[in-house]
């Protein structure tokens, strides 16, 4: 494929999720029994042949960095690019970037020393598997300035949401940002592809203008000064924008066929962790659930997500439920549609319960 | 600045393991699959690491490939280092002779240029297929503490047993004054863990006089060991109490395995103070569906069928009314629907198609008189057919 760089945003739409973004950014949000959300976007970046990544910061990026540690786990620790970390960068003048255009500027020397020929611009707030070798040969075939990929589905709720429509040749002709709409539509899924010298053109003009919103100064007017096009992303998308969200997407995962999509064919790179296998006692009784390594389950557990190193004592039932690594959930306990952060200790006897629409959150380190 | 390395380990990795059968059949020993996700020689490399030995020397030379490609760099146990590290040793052709390995003194004799390179005080010899978690600076801080030559680690076994192992007679301060290798009359039942500290001028020394013996067989144990005792060497005993388990049999292999079993396990993989590292594969969690007693399950496995007190290895795939109890399943394994395994050993990537029985239930099966003791050992990536059948202790390395 053309030589690429990528470029995630770590730490954007982190106000959707704050009950889990308060302690970390929301690339660093743990998913799928071992992953960080983080992980898909670097994983589709390293499937799809990119060796140079920088990772965009902001402010608690602790978790984070301790993820990605030098990038190795991820075949990104290079003596020619690699993982490149790009924490918020301010005079005295300025204060943090709010939005992804000030955020890129603050990545445009980055940019500058890049010879990659390609830019991909990416979130880290979904799950999904896309080459994006596809979307960078789809790019050229239609000689577009950027080409912005989508996924059909109901029109989100999240604070910040951009649609569009398309001709039939994939030219976008209306754009819109946060539309007062329903029903499924093309949903903008914040990856874009673009020359990186275009995109440098691109910062240089905004910071000229004083622009300071990508999608209002620069995508809007686009749809009629720039070649637009949109690339449609097939099969699974799921992304964050909720604690609601987020329990789905979870659960998600306990469907085999989406089990397959996204990690059937290829690998989905993270941090290794050396755990011991999975513990089952004589007394255990498991259904339709992911259990990491790590885990000692002692009692009953449906329909969950166990992360690493998840302890369910003697007696307890424990269903529906989102636990994070190193929960500890206490004999003949009662849980349904919890959703508990990491290093969270619930006590023996404890009844707790949320539902579908609302599940009960524990925070992270919590003692119930 | 000079720059050496107080304490080298030379890990003896070359051996065949043929009483593994057809588990080694295309991998050396130390490389069998063991505790769901991990591999022998990860015991003795992690440790290392965790008693703060950073450089050690992995001798292969029977069917290395898995072997060589599994410890990589070894960045995994932490042994990736600019100076240090672990380093594979394979017999090498030279100008004068091309030889290889003949026995493990001639291995590590081979290799002196190897261990010169970081000027130890002195070299751990360890064997690359036992189970157990030690911390080997103890046993140095006792080595110098005594002044000793070597240092041998040992623990007491069953004194039926004593006959198949090394044998150490030691004085009341632990001073050992006779080793008998596999005595038939033992007179002690302190066993040689075939761990041993030697000062690296001494082991040098004794293995150049070895060397130059035609008759010896190039073996510490036979030859080594009893030549600096003759010599009046000190050699002390060290004695090592908690879990080892030398996995050389079919059998041990699987006692191992299943030790690992139940909350309070007799070994214990699970222990924050003692991490046994791996080359951790990058499977999703394991989806669990049917009933899961007793057991271990590794990561990437898809368990629809009823799995009794067993270690599943990563990747599995039990389908729906499989059953599988008393067995160890390596890696890479699908058992297809209504297929039972019972008391058994599955190597990797082996598939066992529908209605399969392989072996039988585990009481009547330790009566079975086989090579194994009644355990079934299926080779690595073999298929077994739709309702196909393997009786109780037989060994299968092709398809059946």
């Amino acid at each position: 494929m053309a030589s690429t760089v990528g470029v995630i945003f770590s730490s954007i739409n982190d106000e959707n999720v704050p009950e889990l973004t308060r302690v970390r950014s929301m690339g660093s949000v743990p998913y799928g029994g071992r992953y960080r959300l983080i992980d898909f976007a670097l994983s589709n970046m390293v499937n799809s042949g990119i060796t140079t990544v920088g990772v965009i910061t902001k402010q608690n990026y602790q978790s984070l960095m301790d993820h990605l540690g030098t990038g190795k786990d991820w075949d990104l620790a290079r003596k020619e690019g690699g993982l490149i970390l790009l924490p918020p960068y301010s005079d005295e003048s300025e204060t943090l970037y709010k939005g992804r255009l000030e955020a890129l500027k603050g990545a445009t020397s980055f940019l500058k020393k890049c010879k990659q020929d390609y830019v991909v611009l990416s979130d880290s707030d979904s799950v999904y598997k896309l080459d994006y070798s596809k979307v960078i040969k789809y790019h050229e075939e239609k000689n577009a300035d950027l080409t912005l990929v989508y996924h059909e589905h109901e029109v989100s709720k999240s604070h910040y949401y951009v649609t569009f429509e398309t001709d039939e040749s994939g030219r976008i002709n209306d754009l819109c940002i946060n539309p007062v709409t329903s029903g499924v539509k093309k949903n903008y899924i914040n990856v874009m592809v673009a020359r990186t010298s275009f995109l440098l053109n691109l910062i240089q003009d905004a910071i000229q203008h004083g622009y300071t919103s990508f999608g209002r100064d620069i995508l809007v007017p686009g749809v009629k000064n720039m070649k637009l096009y949109g690339y449609k992303l097939e099969g699974y998308y799921a992304n964050i924008d909720s604690l609601e969200a987020y329990f789905n997407a979870n659960l998600d995962l306990l469907s085999k066929d989406i089990r397959q999509e996204i990690f059937g064919d290829r690998d989905v790179y993270t941090k290794v962790n050396d755990s011991a296998p999975a513990k089952f006692t004589d007394t255990a009784a498991v259904k339709n659930s992911l259990i990491s390594d790590g885990c000692l389950i002692e009692g009953t557990v449906e329909n969950c997500i166990l992360f690493r190193g998840v302890k369910i004592g003697k007696g307890a039932v424990v269903k529906n439920c989102i636990l994070m690594t190193d929960n500890y959930v206490g004999h003949d306990c009662n849980l349904a549609y919890v959703v508990s952060d990491k290093n969270t200790i619930i006590r023996d006897n404890r009844v707790l319960a949320g539902c579908e629409i609302k599940p009960y959150f524990i925070g992270k380190g919590a003692l119930i | 600045m000079l720059r050496k390395k107080e304490c080298v380990a030379m890990l003896l990795a070359g051996g065949q393991g043929s009483r593994l059968y057809a588990l080694t059949s295309n991998i050396a020993k130390p490389a069998v699959s063991f505790g769901a996700k991990y591999r022998i020689i990860d015991f003795p490399l992690s440790n290392c690491i965790n008693s703060g030995i950073d450089t050690v020397g992995v001798l292969t030379q029977y069917q290395p490939l898995v072997l060589n490609e599994y410890v990589g760099n070894g960045q995994p146990w932490d042994l990736d280092r600019t100076f240090g590290g672990v380093h594979i040793l394979s017999p090498y052709e030279a100008k004068k002779s091309t030889s290889w390995y003949k026995g493990t003194a001639n291995a590590i004799y081979q290799n002196i240029r190897f261990m010169k390179m970081y000027d130890p005080d002195y070299v751990l010899i360890l064997s690359g297929d036992h189970i157990y978690k030690m911390d080997y600076d103890k046993m140095l801080k006792a080595h110098k503490d005594a002044g000793a030559a070597c240092t041998i680690a040992c623990m007491e076994v069953p004194m039926k047993e004593a006959s198949r192992f090394g044998i150490l007679n030691t004085n009341p301060d632990g001073s050992i004054y006779e080793f008998e290798e596999k005595p038939k009359q033992p007179k002690s039942n302190l066993a040689s863990m075939g761990i041993y500290i030697f000062s690296a001028d001494k082991l040098f020394k004794y293995l150049e006089l070895d060397e130059e013996d035609p008759n010896s067989e190039n073996d510490f144990g036979k030859n080594v060991l009893p030549a600096m005792l003759n010599a009046g060497e000190k050699m002390f005993s060290y004695r090592f109490e908690g879990y080892w388990k030398d996995v050389g049999t079919i059998s041990s292999l699987l006692e191992a395995n299943m030790d690992l079993l139940g909350v309070a396990p007799n070994f214990d993989l699970d222990d924050q103070d003692h991490v046994i590292h791996s080359r951790s594969p990058l499977s999703p969690p394991a989806y669990v569906e049917g009933e899961v007693v007793n057991s271990i399950v590794a990561n990437g496995c898809e368990i629809e069928g009823k799995i009794v007190n067993s270690v599943i290895g990563t990747n599995c795939v039990v389908e729906e009314g499989a059953v599988v109890c008393d067995s160890v399943l390596m890696g890479n394994i699908t058992v297809k629907k209504g297929a039972s395994i019972s008391y058994s050993i599955i190597d990797e990537e082996v598939t066992i198609c529908e209605n399969a029985v392989i072996g039988a239930v585990k009481e009547e099966a330790a009566k079975v008189e086989s090579k194994t003791a009644g355990i079934t050992v299926l080779g690595r990536g073999i298929t077994v057919k739709e309702g196909g059948k393997v009786a109780a202790g037989e060994i299968v390395d092709k398809d059946v």
